[in-house]
């Protein structure tokens, strides 16, 4: 890598030029420079359709793995908790396989586009939310489960009833999914490409501007991706103490 | 005209990690009866409830409802719990639920969560959430949500145990009222003046064998078994 003014970098740029990039990134940021925006914009949009897409799937799943006895449940619950910590690369390379035109989904057109960023996160993020979700579910279930069944709640209806008196615990197990698919690289650059206006994304976008050098949008970008992590952690605590001070007044 | 009483047990046997924890109980309950079991704690009360109403499946004999519907004796019967088991919604949405699952159509829904409510002394409570409630007003939210469901029969599993006396008071007169507008009770207690109070007959539990079967004055003038003597003479069995 070499610095700006083209003499060999030993290691990194000097101090001042990060003090550079640090003020420039604030300009960005502040003058809501266009390309960050877009990128911001799109980076959101993909990770917030993964998890929508991933909560449809994972959170009946999760309830249904904590409400059913069955054979090879146990399995079931070890494989999903192992999930939880997929590389994203693995993910990215096999949702690659599947759109890649002679892949069984190549039909679709769907590589190096937005909707292939959102399969692959939602993959990604699916087996936290369901780990989550049928911890908080089976705690929920505990309690409920005597009086569910003495009023004859059949399995279904018992699923609905726990997801809904559970959605403030479900709410932190959407807000970790979120932050698992808006932090990583390793999936949506190589089924989205980080092509530049179409599914360049913050991490992506980070990664490249970093080894050309550009600091200043690099470390925007890692500001407000900071930033909306950041956001994402107190509102997982603010709805964690609300759940908490409902438990307790439940236990007074 | 019963629905799914009189309920006949012959021979429940409840079995658990090689323990055998009810032995072969012999009984019936009959429609409109007030039936209380009695018995030091691990007798066995709480699993007989539980197995009566079908939480728990036996491991040997049954308990078989003989009324015309008792293929779906589910329906007509409701269970309060210990510790009552609320859901985290208002007052008015926990009743409304039960109905719901119960099928029972949406219109004529908030008619019976208010007489409900009223029978218990909860009127006024509707929005109040359940989980914010003292201990008795829950017990008598649970006692409420029962009674709406209308059942037959109705399980308490010491509605009472850990309440404050006044509390206590107040869901012992909600117990009776539901039992005077003519639903057959069948419950589990530990307060022997409670037992006299509300009991038409006592079934005394011992490590888990019925060891006594009395109308309710009876029982307390002149237990036949030692184990009913020691226990209302206030000794640890």
């Amino acid at each position: 890598m070499a610095s700006r003014d083209g003499k060999p970098g030993n290691g990194g740029p000097p101090l001042n030029e990060i003090a550079e990039g640090f003020a420039a990134a604030l300009r960005l940021i502040a003058g809501l420079d266009a390309e960050l925006v877009a990128i911001v914009g799109l980076s959101l949009k993909v990770s917030l359709s993964a998890v929508f897409f991933a909560a449809l799937v994972a959170l009946p799943a999760g309830a249904a793995l904590a409400v059913f006895r069955f054979p090879g449940r146990r399995a079931v619950v070890v494989l999903i908790n192992a999930l939880m910590g997929l590389p994203p690369v693995v993910v990215g390379l096999v949702v690659y396989l599947l759109l890649s035109r002679s892949g069984p989904l190549g039909l679709l057109g769907w590589l190096f586009t937005p909707p292939a960023m959102i399969a692959a996160q939602t993959v990604l993020v699916a087996p936290l939310i369901a780990a989550i979700a049928r911890q908080s579910i089976a705690e929920l279930w505990s309690e409920y489960a005597d009086e569910l069944r003495s009023l004859g709640a059949g399995p279904f209806r018992s699923i609905f009833t726990l997801l809904w008196d559970g959605r403030f615990q479900l709410t932190t197990a959407l807000l970790a999914g979120f932050g698992r698919a808006s932090a990583e690289v390793g999936a949506v650059i190589l089924v989205g490409g980080n092509i530049a206006h179409v599914t360049r994304v913050m991490t992506t976008a980070i990664a490249l501007e970093t080894s050309k050098g550009d600091l200043a949008l690099a470390l925007g970008l890692g500001i407000i991706l900071l930033a909306i992590s950041l956001a994402v952690n107190a509102a997982a605590y603010v709805i964690n103490e609300v759940a908490r001070v409902r438990a307790a007044e439940n236990a007074a | 005209m019963s629905a799914i009483l009189p309920l006949q047990v012959r021979g429940l046997t409840f079995r658990a990690n090689g323990r055998t924890l009810l032995d072969g109980l012999d009984f019936d309950v009959e429609p409109r009866r007030c039936t209380v079991l009695m018995g030091p704690n691990g007798a066995g009360k709480s699993l007989t409830l539980r197995l009566l109403h079908g939480l728990d499946r036996p491991s040997a004999g049954a308990a078989l409802w003989l009324g015309p519907k008792a293929a779906d004796a589910r329906r007509h019967q409701a269970m309060v719990f210990q510790r009552p088991i609320l859901l985290r919604r208002s007052a008015a949405a926990n009743i409304d639920y039960a109905l719901g699952v119960r099928g029972i159509a949406r219109a004529g829904r908030p008619a019976r969560v208010a007489e409900a409510l009223e029978q218990v002394g909860l009127e006024g409570f509707e929005n109040r959430h359940a989980r914010a409630l003292s201990g008795g007003e829950r017990q008598l939210l649970a006692l409420a949500r029962a009674s709406a469901l209308n059942p037959e029969v109705l399980f308490l599993d010491e509605p009472t145990a850990s309440l404050a006396p006044a509390a206590a008071k107040r869901v012992e007169q909600a117990i009776a009222a539901i039992h005077a507008a003519g639903t057959t009770i069948v419950m589990a207690t530990h307060d022997l003046g409670q037992a006299r109070r509300l009991a038409d007959e006592i079934l005394f539990l011992h490590e888990g064998r019925l060891v006594e079967r009395a109308e309710t004055a009876r029982f307390f003038a002149s237990p036949q078994s030692r184990e009913a003597r020691a226990y209302l003479g206030g000794e640890l069995l």
